[in-house]
């Protein structure tokens, strides 16, 4: 092994370290979801897109950086997901899972196809004019518009951590969550707290939407694809833990760096899909998933 | 019980009569109709013959499968691959395409159930191996790579190669949407059946009581996987062409699911009832998006249909309608 290849593959795992983190923050708004109220989010990659589609308008036509239209596009995001939860999902809650499936599927459908009929099959990206700058970091060279929004992403995933371990209604969220019934019984309003659950995966999934686009370029059917990869990072992580979510981000992040450097580059996601195989086989509840759960 | 009387059991001879009625109409309908009445027609039968397959595994077993793609998959690729490149006719073929779809479920069901994964686990582990698949045909070249597999279509009708007409293809998927019905019911009242739907309901309960849970999960997968694959076999030959990308992808998957759902899991009429609605949605959603001349008008509207059918009937058209038309088949 030459010290070329290896510095190749240094270079290949951060720059997958700096994406997982993007994808672990759209993944984290899946398992959030999932983990308080047993709803597996079918339409997550489709919320992903809009989220790039809302922050490549804003600096198309209003010249507005996603790092700055981001907050609005999560505060947007947040009352669409409440919305959604209100309206249509909150019956569904507890139903069976086909039923579920074919609820955010007709939500997905309708998602992708309105970003169709508004903005066409071509792909947008955008162009900041940080794009071609880049931190050397001894021997290695990152780029910046990764590294930023990896920073983004971990900036928001912190917010988080606080908003379920320091405010009253995060805290009360893990509640019911943790017990249901017992949420009920001291008198928490539950299905307001559901609201708010799927509000906040909402503004995740938006916002690394919004760094995502810094980093590629968006089209329609980028969303069944997103959809799928969320599902495997939280399956690897843990479904419903939210540093599995995280840490599930990087590995596939890393995974698909790797895989893109050592064989071919269309093989990457034969990679995330059999990671997923052997975890559901051997370790159903993800690596940082607690059993029983 | 002889298979007679499973079959025929407690139906009434009115409903009977409605369903010769009805076999005889669409026997004859080839005759009366035009081509793209026919192809509407094609098209339901065929989500139809799917539904059912697909129903055996979720309906009457219990397990959610989105990954059956897979299965259809499989059939057309192994029956295609030996027509073009040895010659052999796909109706020996499907035997082939069968065995490789039976032994693929097998280690998917063997896989998930023997790890227990249950519910949502169980389903992402059926996209999985679909999706994993379909990555792997991308770079198979025996099967035509990415760039695909072609059938010969410049030779002579030949009924025996599958080769021909609309109506040949009409006329085979017609036969296997009624064979599936037909078997569908016996399975149903036959021990098997009642197992799954002891299995569905409570499968610890079932296992307490000696019903090996494992084999028969096993069997409805395998039986189901083998019938998609002969949809997967007509599917190839009627279109001529295979990609992975269309042949195992999600949305292939998502399609086999909808009409048995839509129309009534566990229901035998259910996956029949489910195909002509949303066949009949699609395509008059697709002439209105053409009048509309707006890109993705169509999926929105269907998107929207789904959203309106899973909020009024949860549990599927059919049995709300049965009961609407005196019928009384209900979910079981």
């Amino acid at each position: 092994m030459t010290s070329d290849f290896l510095l190749a593959l240094a270079q290949a795992i951060t720059k997958g370290l700096l994406t997982g983190m993007v994808y672990g923050l759209m993944a984290l708004g899946l398992s959030v979801i999932f983990g308080v109220m047993r709803v597996v989010n079918f339409a997550h990659g489709e919320m992903m897109i809009v989220g790039m589609y809302l922050a490549w308008a804003g600096f198309e036509y209003f010249q507005v950086s996603p790092l700055v239209s981001l907050p609005l596009i999560a505060v947007l995001f947040f009352f669409m997901g409440y919305a959604l939860q209100r309206g249509l999902i909150s019956p569904f809650i507890g139903r069976p899972e086909h039923q579920q499936f074919l609820l955010l599927l007709g939500v997905a459908l309708i998602l992708v196809n309105v970003c169709l009929a508004v903005v066409g099959p071509d792909s947008h990206g955008i162009q900041l004019d940080s794009q071609f700058d880049s931190y050397e970091v001894g021997p290695l060279v990152l780029d910046a518009v990764r590294l930023h929004a990896a920073i983004g992403a971990i900036v928001i995933a912190g917010l988080l951590w606080l908003f379920f371990t320091r405010t009253r209604i995060g805290k009360s969220i893990r509640a019911a969550a943790d017990n249901n019934m017992g949420a009920l019984v001291v008198g928490l309003n539950v299905r307001r707290l559901y609201a708010v659950t799927f509000g906040v995966g909402a503004a995740c999934v938006g916002a690394a939407g919004a760094l995502m686009i810094t980093i590629i370029p968006v089209t329609p059917s980028l969303a069944a694809e997103y959809t799928l990869l969320a599902f495997i990072i939280v399956i690897v992580g843990g479904l419903g833990s939210m540093t599995g979510a995280l840490a599930g981000g990087l590995l596939i992040g890393v995974s698909e760096a790797v895989a893109g450097l050592l064989a071919d580059p269309s093989l990457k996601s034969m990679f995330s899909f059999g990671l997923l195989i052997l975890v559901l086989l051997l370790r159903p509840q993800g690596l940082l998933g607690k059993r029983g759960t | 019980m002889t298979i007679h009387r499973r079959l025929l059991s407690g139906v009434a001879p009115r409903i009977l009569w409605m369903l010769m009625g009805l076999l005889a109409l669409l026997i004859a309908a080839p005759y009366f109709i035009d081509k793209y009445a026919l192809s509407v027609l094609i098209l339901i039968l065929y989500f139809a013959y799917v539904g059912q397959a697909w129903n055996i595994m979720m309906g009457f077993a219990g397990e959610l499968s989105l990954g059956h793609a897979l299965y259809a998959g499989l059939g057309g690729y192994v029956a295609a691959g030996l027509f073009t490149h040895y010659g052999l006719g796909p109706w020996a073929g499907v035997f082939a395409a069968a065995a490789a779809a039976a032994l693929a479920g097998a280690i998917v069901g063997y896989l998930g159930f023997r790890f227990s994964l249950a519910g949502v686990y169980f389903a992402l582990l059926t996209i999985a191996f679909g999706e994993f698949t379909r990555i792997a045909f991308d770079h198979l070249d025996w099967f035509g790579g990415s760039a695909g597999l072609f059938l010969k279509v410049d030779v002579a009708p030949n009924p025996f190669d599958l080769r021909g007409g609309p109506v040949l293809f009409y006329y085979v998927i017609l036969a296997l949407a009624a064979a599936a019905f037909v078997l569908s019911r016996l399975l149903l009242e036959s021990r098997l059946g009642r197992y799954w739907l002891a299995i569905r309901e409570d499968a610890e309960a079932a296992q307490a009581v000696g019903v090996p849970v494992l084999r028969y999960k096993l069997m409805a997968v395998m039986i189901s996987a083998a019938l998609t694959s002969l949809a997967g076999v007509w599917n190839a030959f009627y279109y001529n062409n295979l990609f992975p990308e269309t042949a195992f992808g999600i949305g292939r998957s998502i399609e086999i699911t909808l009409a048995p759902i839509i129309g009534g899991l566990g229901t035998l009429f259910g996956p029949i009832v489910g195909a002509v609605v949303l066949t009949g949605m699609g395509e008059a959603f697709t002439s209105l998006g053409d009048t509309l001349g707006i890109p993705g008008i169509k999926q929105i509207f269907y998107g929207l249909a789904l959203l309106i059918i899973v909020m009024y009937r949860p549990a599927g058209i059919w049995p709300w309608l049965s009961e609407r038309l005196g019928l009384g088949e209900r979910p079981r």
